[in-house]
């Protein structure tokens, strides 16, 4: 019986840790996340039902028919009842599937021209972000030039005319509401980009480039997160995305071009 | 402190035999994945990058397959022999398939010394690796078949193989068999779908 | 001499061989989780000089206190001991050997020297898989699942990613080829040495459970095997299968060309979706039989709940993708992959309700197999739900990585199983060892770390819905991870607590095989044939003859003709 109580005891805790939120996710910073929050908190409720459901009849069930001497009844299944619950479990997780769907095309389906297009170097065990300049177009990078010591972590050739206004920095400054589009890459091993405020995550794959679409519409500093296993530094693998008024940002920008 | 020993009445007939053909499809089940993996790792990979190069098929590929091939129909003549009771010729051409397997191993180890020879390497380039692999993995398995093989004509030499005591024979045949036709379909794979 | 040796060591027994699977195991269980111990240790108290850390790894806890290239080589072997040598190797090696051939009533496995063999090269590969602790670097930081370029670019890429990290693909390797022997010999043996009248809808869930693993792992492991092999020779022979070109290692430039990471995750995953159904199945089976047993009522749903395998075992090779959300992989793939997976939840919920219904109506006794059953079904529930959000990867793409993953696949696979495990032992102790173990003790072991597992886990769940990123090695380098710090600290105390029950369940096991009272012949009054002392001429009814109406026993054994 005492079995009948814990159970009890640990799914109410953690209801209550679900219903008081006392650890959640940080408030989000633009559409995306707003409706992210609404579908989690659609698919958490029903979950939780699901939960409360299934462990109080446990429980109940373990109390109900506990051993009192009686005869057990023999009722080995019934047809009927498992075509009912799949129907209903079915039509549930499938439901699940396809409700969320539209959220993840939006992430990563959807065609609007960005306004601003910035690389990210994801490397052992720092980010680098590299905006283009006012002409738009990001210059040549050569391998054997990338080197941290002289401020050049992409790599940049000098001396292609396009690379002069070419801006590279280890935080990632954005204007705020405009349609940015990050197109990530790994230089070693594979790291992940995650910003939580965002609810984005996206893995960077040495060999490839991932494009990553967001608007940050609330200005403020939040923290960027290595979220794939990269070696031993991983756990310090942080940056941090800046979201300027627009203004703003074009200032910084055209402050810190190419000496 | 032991359980109570447990007491079993004898196994029915033919429960030894029908288990070693189970097992045997399983086995080959497993490799039909091993060999899946391989090959779709393959078609991926080539299509990754441009760097796929087909592999050269040169004259000693065709011939050492035509070994193969013969010892598989040799092990299969064989292996009516013994259930139609005929021990000498069972052991005349058991004989043949075993040396035949041998040779076939043999010319693999020259195979893999002429590509070698011409420039090809495992690193060389996803062409050559997953023939390499593939071919390699091949031969490790129709080796590990050809001792069991070796094995059954020692007892064979020895007449302790007769009509009721063939199911080592048989399976060891169709397990042979089965690499022949896994070969057949590296081929297909290296030098036709390689090389196009 | 020569007796001893084929009679305990290199015996062909299955019954022999299911012990030393289950004594391996066991073993490695505890080596597993004192390394989980470790890690909790320094996960709260990051700055603590702990003497006996240095004493065991000089190089990797300087002054006591834990380097992360240590905390990321204990986190590669804890994840990848418990998932092959405990969750791999108990339900399957250790009980299947023992039980399986005597539930169809068959003398022994079908091939038993290849028993012995992939005993033995099981054994092989836990060693090779120990020894990278003690190699130059120690053993590899990359984690359980091996991801590539870390795991194949050599020892540039980290400390423990050269020999340490060779050795884990070979013993990997090895692992697979102890797998494939294994499941040959369990399907072979379900197939073909069945007693009269045991058709196969009479086959204890257990034995389907174990049939539909082997069947699984067949499959499964040779499409790793095949992963190792690519691995090793990118390694070790220059090949590029996963390395692509261009790769800047360290300040060091790579000579690869032309490979594709992903590559790696879609073998590894195809391998390793399905293998956390070998890790889990087999506790399916366990526990419905156990479920029946105590209740003394029929399984409820029994073909159900055979379909209901069944499908698990075909779908989860098709749902892969799921933990490739966020790698890459082509985004409308994603969206298939989601639906099938969350299709593969439909039949672990008929199973949760098939075991409610089992229990409804029944009579339940609450010995300890009966409450590690009735608790796997509450951490297969807990574990199960959260799965329906992972599945989504628009609901993934928050919670990928974090330790929301690592709650939910501790729960579900984890923990589950490891109930599962207890459940079995206290249920078959008396027929391995001929003694019961002791109640009194399995109760206290059993409510504590019942209250213990959730307490660990709920908070990780908890940590992940802030946001908190998995596999770090400390949680002090970002703000955000500093209001967590309660939950990491509560999670870890439970842990400790945890831990040290388990102690009480090795005591049990010790002094109740020298010591326990002695068994009956079916101290359970159960149905299966294990519980006859003799394999009989034929079987006639099936596995869960529980309380039929008119007979005066509450159970028909299998041998038992209907009057
Ligand atoms: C007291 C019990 C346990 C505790 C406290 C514990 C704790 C942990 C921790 C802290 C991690 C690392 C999470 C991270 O940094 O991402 C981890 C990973 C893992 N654990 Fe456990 N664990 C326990 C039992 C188990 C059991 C029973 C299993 C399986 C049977 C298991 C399988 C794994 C696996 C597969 C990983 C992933 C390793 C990786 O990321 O490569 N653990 N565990
Ligand atoms: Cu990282
Ligand atoms: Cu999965």
């Amino acid at each position: 019986m005492l079995l009948a109580l814990f159970i009890g005891i640990v799914t109410l805790v953690t209801t209550a840790g679900v219903v008081t939120r006392r650890f959640w996710l940080p408030a989000g910073i633009n559409q995306h996340a707003a409706a992210f929050d609404s579908w989690l908190g659609i698919v958490i409720a029903i979950l939780g039902i699901a939960f409360l459901g299934a462990q109080i009849a446990l429980a109940w069930v373990i109390w109900r028919h506990r051993d009192r001497g009686q005869r057990a009844v023999y009722w080995d299944g019934s047809p009927k009842f498992e075509v009912f619950s799949i129907a209903i479990v079915t039509v549930l997780f499938l439901g699940a599937s396809v409700g969320g769907a539209r959220l993840w095309t939006g992430v990563h389906m959807s065609d609007q021209p960005a306004a601003l297009r910035i690389e990210v170097l994801a490397k052992q065990f720092a980010w680098n972000f590299r905006y283009a300049g006012p002409d738009g177009r990001f210059g040549r990078t050569k391998l054997d030039l990338r080197n941290d010591a002289t401020g050049n972590p992409f790599g940049i050739d000098d001396t292609d005319p396009v690379a002069a206004d070419d801006v590279s920095n280890a935080a990632l400054r954005v204007p705020a509401g405009q349609l940015i589009e990050l197109r990530l890459n790994a230089q070693d091993v594979i790291h992940s980009f995650f910003v939580r405020e965002l609810r984005l995550k996206q893995d960077a794959v040495p060999g490839m480039e991932i494009p990553l679409r967001f608007i940050a519409a609330k200005p403020g500093t939040y923290e960027i997160a290595c979220a794939e296993l990269c070696g031993l530094g991983h756990h310090q693998m942080r940056s941090v995305l800046i979201v300027l008024p627009p203004a703003e940002f074009t200032a910084w920008l055209a402050q810190s071009k190419n000496p | 402190m032991t359980p109570t020993p447990h007491v079993h009445p004898p196994s029915p007939p033919g429960q030894h035999r029908r288990a070693s053909f189970t097992a045997l499809y399983a086995g080959m089940a497993s490799i039909i994945m091993l060999f899946g993996a391989f090959t779709s790792a393959m078609v991926v990979r080539r299509g990754a990058s441009k760097d796929w190069r087909g592999t050269p098929a040169p004259q000693l590929l065709w011939v050492n397959t035509a070994v193969l091939a013969a010892s598989s129909v040799v092990a299969e003549r064989a292996r009516r022999h013994l259930r139609n009771n005929d021990r000498v010729h069972f052991n005349y051409w058991w004989s043949g398939a075993t040396l035949l397997g041998a040779g076939f191993i043999a010319a693999q180890g020259l195979l893999w010394r002429r590509l070698v020879d011409a420039g090809v390497y495992l690193n060389s380039n996803p062409g050559s690796a997953f023939f390499y692999i593939g071919t390699v993995a091949h031969a490790l398995h129709l080796f590990g078949v050809w001792l069991w093989m070796f094995y059954l004509w020692t007892k064979a030499v020895r007449l302790q193989l007769g009509p009721s005591r063939r199911t080592g024979v048989d399976v060891c045949t169709v397990f042979w068999h089965f690499l022949g036709v896994l070969w057949l379909y590296l081929m297909f794979l290296f030098i036709y779908w390689g090389n196009r | 001499m020569r007796t001893f040796l084929s009679r305990y060591l290199f015996s062909t027994d299955h019954k022999t061989i299911g012990i030393q699977y289950f004594v391996l195991s066991v073993l490695a269980g505890f080596v597993g989780l004192a390394l989980s111990v470790v890690m909790r240790i320094h996960l709260s108290y990051p700055e603590a000089k702990i003497r006996l850390f240095e004493i065991l790894w000089p190089n990797g806890a300087p002054g006591g206190v834990m380097t992360p290239e240590l905390y990321l080589a204990l986190l590669t072997m804890h994840g990848t001991i418990m998932a092959f040598f405990l969750l791999t190797t108990v339900p399957l090696g250790g009980f299947g050997n023992y039980f399986l051939p005597i539930q169809i009533g068959a003398h022994d496995m079908a091939l038993p020297r290849l028993n012995m063999l992939s005993f033995w090269t099981t054994f092989l590969s836990f060693l090779v898989l120990l020894a990278a602790f003690f190699v130059e670097g120690g053993a590899p930081l990359s984690g359980w699942t091996a991801y590539p370029p870390l795991s194949a670019a050599g020892p540039i890429a980290g400390p423990g990613q050269g020999t340490g990290q060779t050795l884990w693909i070979v013993s990997i390797a090895i692992f697979c080829l102890a797998s494939l022997f294994g499941s040959i010999n369990f399907i072979t043996t379900t197939l073909e040495m069945r007693v009269k009248g045991m058709s196969l809808f009479r086959m204890p869930l257990t034995v389907w459970a174990w049939f539909i693993t082997a069947l699984i792992s067949l499959f499964a492991f040779a499409v790793l095997m095949a992963a190792g092999i690519l691995l090793l020779l990118d390694r070790e022979a220059g090949t590029s299968f996963f390395l692509p070109t261009g790769l800047l290692i360290n300040d060091r430039a790579l000579p690869n060309q032309g490979g594709t990471p992903l590559l790696w995750q879609h073998l590894f995953w195809f391998f390793g979706h399905p293998e956390v159904y070998i890790a889990v199945l087999p506790g399916m089976g366990i526990v419905s039989t156990i479920l029946a047993n105590f209740a003394r009522k029929p399984v409820f749903g029994y073909k159900p709940m055979v379909w209901a395998m069944l499908a698990i075992a075909g779908l989860g090779f098709i749902v892969w993708g799921h933990h490739m959300f966020i790698s890459g992989m082509n985004p409308y793939s994603s969206l298939a992959f989601s639906v099938l997976t969350l299709t593969i939840g439909v039949p672990s919920a008929i199973k949760t309700f098939n075991w409610l219904g089992t229990l409804w109506g029944g009579r339940i006794q609450l010995t300890t197999a009966m409450l590690f059953s009735l608790g796997f079904v509450s951490v297969f529930v807990t574990g199960g739900l959260t799965g329906i959000i992972l599945g989504q990867p628009s609901l993934d793409i928050y919670f990928h990585d974090t330790y929301f993953v690592v709650g939910h696949f501790h729960m579900i696979m984890g923990v589950a199983s490891v109930f599962a495990m207890f459940a079995a032992t206290f249920y078959w102790f008396p027929r391995m060892f001929g003694r019961m173990l002791n109640e009194k003790l399995g109760r206290v072991h059993f409510y504590i770390t019942f209250l213990g597992v959730y307490g660990i886990f709920i908070p990780m769940h908890f940590a992940g819905l802030a946001g908190n990123p998995r596999r770090y090695a400390d949680f002090t380098q970002f703000e955000f991870l500093q209001d967590l710090t309660i939950l990491h600290k509560f999670s870890s105390h439970c842990a400790f607590t945890t831990a040290a029950v388990q102690l009480l369940f090795l005591a049990n096991l010790i002094y109740s095989y020298r010591r326990g009272p002695l068994a009956k012949d079916n101290p359970w009054n159960a149905t299966t044939l294990e519980w006859l002392n003799k394999t009989p001429d034929a079987v006639h009814c099936g596995a869960y003859e529980y309380s039929v109406p008119g007979d005066t026993k509450d159970f028909r054994m299998q041998h038992e003709e209907a009057r």
